[in-house]
């Protein structure tokens, strides 16, 4: 069991190392921020200049372990813009975010699943068509257009809710709304594919043979055995939702993340970017880590 | 997209060559034909209706003639069908102008992230042992980055521009590509026909070239359409944030950036491009799973 544990620790040691040097390669081998930061018409000694001031005149490999070094032991640097460490700044921003991503997620489970099993357990009915229509629906619409609209309708015509900025649950339901719609159709989609799958076992039969009540037997018996890909895909998408959450914090001026991300990037401060970058894959890589021991601990088959 | 992506099972390749039932073949090529016309009379539309002289030039600018509404929407003419735009621009023409770079983005973002992905993937899956761990750690710590990260690390230092969108197209969209390409070749690899090839003394190179990648052909074709609708939504959301395509270029992406300045106001600004969106990753959607059914003896059957 020591053993088992070790391994994959050194397995999560490993991915989060290489996901790390992405990173850092994705920032280096692309080419030289200077002329970027500075504008063409900045002299040789100001982008030399930066350069120092950035320490990007050392050779790659120093910089390159100093950055390692940098990342375990916490420190991510400063901001260009801010003077700032950009771990703190991060950090500040970060519940935002999470609330954006958590209620988005929740309601996109609320909504996904039931939606899911409605049309498994009704194949090829109306409720089926009108949930698959919705799923690539959901999947085909620009996620900030979508935001575009619901302020459109919901703020400007109607005057129903807020359409910007955050404090309220009121501020939260559009941006959660909008935050949903991908993953829901993914969910609805992924859930009504196991659980047709599901519902054609011989043991779903046994449980209708001893005259379970339907609820029972779908929710009980089926879904039991369907949730776990549904489990996995939930965790694995609140990791794309942050790529939603950029341009949803943007269309409602929400100030998560993805806003001083944008920031980050609008004034070129490039040591907070790579900061948001190494930040964002460390999480990425733990979230795909949770949903192996998910696996393991619900899971008897995969022990 | 990625659940599609993901579902693809090993055995789609195999398809190409098993004798599966005509009629329903048939069926199947139709509806793909029916969902593919669409989007290339589009394609056709977006290139020839600016030759044709009957459309207003997209980036003139009429500072009398700002923000007018659509033609069906009091106060609105003919002249200009769809409204203008916050310099008195013709959406219409802007949309048509636009519909041409996007279209162009979605087919050769597509193809810069299938190709190399294909490649990668049949690597893995052919050669196996070290280099099919090595690609495989690779692709799944790829697989763990969100798009979102791999954009802004890749644009804070090469800033906006075509070429940097198609880096950002092709870092992010290789890995899911090798990841079912490498298991489609992994089952091929232990195919008869391939360990027949082998027993007769064919090279590797040979069989993979002229025997596994031509039965990944249908498999490629279907990631790669459904790729464009990634590369399209990918477009419109890096434009739209002002990483993109910027002013005076125009993209679908690029007009709904300026047409969130003016929501309030005019809406068609907005809502005319996001619909285009919409509409063709709908399409590509739906003609990218219709292929893949097409591909897959299991889904086939049903």
């Amino acid at each position: 069991m020591t053993r088992r544990i070790l391994t994959r620790v050194g397995a999560v040691l490993v991915t989060l190392w290489i996901a790390v040097s992405m990173a850092f390669a994705l920032g280096r081998l692309s080419g030289d921020p200077t002329s970027t930061i500075l504008g063409p018409m900045a002299s040789n000694e100001q982008r030399d200049a930066l350069r120092a001031e950035l320490g990007l005149d050392r050779p790659l490999l120093t910089q390159y372990f100093d950055y390692l070094q940098g990342v375990v032991t916490g420190d991510l640097g400063s901001s260009l813009q801010f003077y700032q460490p950009n771990l703190q700044m991060i950090m500040d921003r970060v519940p935002f975010t999470l609330q954006l991503v958590g209620a988005g997620m929740l309601i996109a489970v609320l909504v996904g699943v039931p939606l899911g099993v409605l049309a498994a357990t009704r194949e090829g009915s109306w409720w089926d068509r009108a949930a698959s229509a919705l799923a690539l629906l959901g999947q085909s619409i620009p996620v900030f257009w979508l935001g575009m609209m619901l302020v459109l309708l919901f703020a400007v015509k109607w005057g129903l809710l807020p359409a910007g900025q955050s404090g309220s649950v009121q501020h939260l339901i559009l941006p959660a709304f909008t935050m949903a719609l991908y993953p829901m159709a993914h969910i609805a989609r992924l859930t009504r594919a196991t659980m047709s799958e599901v519902l054609r076992e011989p043991y779903i039969d046994a449980a209708r043979a001893r005259g379970l009540s339907t609820a029972a037997v779908v929710w009980r018996h089926g879904f039991k055995n369907a949730s776990l890909p549904v489990l996995t895909v939930v965790v694995l998408q609140a990791g794309t939702l942050l790529s939603g959450a950029v341009a949803v914090e943007y269309v409602y001026a929400w100030p998560g993340l993805g806003q001083l991300a944008l920031q980050a990037i609008q004034f070129r401060d490039f040591p907070l970017v790579q900061a948001i970058v190494v930040f964002g894959a460390i999480v990425f890589v733990l979230l795909n880590q949770l949903v192996d021991l998910i696996h393991v601990a619900i899971d008897p088959r995969v022990r | 997209m990625t659940d599609t992506i993901a579902a693809v099972p090993a055995e789609s390749a195999a398809a190409t060559m098993s004798g599966a039932p005509r009629k329903r073949r048939r069926t199947n090529r139709t509806s793909v034909f029916w969902l593919a016309l669409p989007l290339v009379l589009l394609a056709v539309a977006v290139i020839v209706l600016p030759m044709t002289g009957w459309l207003h030039d997209p980036n003139k600018q009429n500072l009398d003639n700002t923000l007018a509404p659509p033609a069906f929407l009091d106060g609105g003419s003919w002249s200009h069908p769809l409204g203008t735009g916050r310099l008195g621009q013709d959406i219409l023409a802007q949309l048509v102008a636009g519909g041409r770079l996007t279209l162009f983005i979605g087919f050769v973002g597509a193809l810069v992230a299938i190709g190399p992905g294909t490649l990668i993937g049949v690597t893995a899956g052919y050669c196996r042992g070290w280099v099919d761990v090595v690609i495989s750690r690779v692709i799944d710590a790829q697989l763990a980055l969100p798009f979102i990260l791999i954009a802004l690390a890749v644009i804070a230092n090469r800033g906006s521009s075509l070429p940097v969108l198609f880096l950002v197209l092709a870092l992010t969209g290789w890995a899911p590509c090798a990841r079912v390409t490498r298991s489609v070749a992994m089952s091929l690899r232990e195919r008869q026909f391939v360990m027949g090839l082998r027993a007769a003394g064919a090279s590797e190179l040979r069989i993979v070239a002229r025997h596994v990648l031509p039965n990944l052909v249908g498999t490629v074709v279907a990631l790669g359409s459904l790729q464009v609708g990634t590369a399209i939504l990918v477009e419109s959301a890096l434009s739209f944030l002002g990483m993109g395509i910027l002013p005076p270029d125009i993209s679908w992406g690029a007009m709904l950036s300026s047409g969130q300045d003016v929501l309030s106001n005019a809406w068609w600004v907005a809502a005319f491009p996001g619909l285009a969106i919409t509409a063709v990753v709908l399409m590509v959607n739906l003609l990218g799973d219709a292929l893949l059914t097409h591909n897959d003896p299991r889904k086939r059957r049903r």
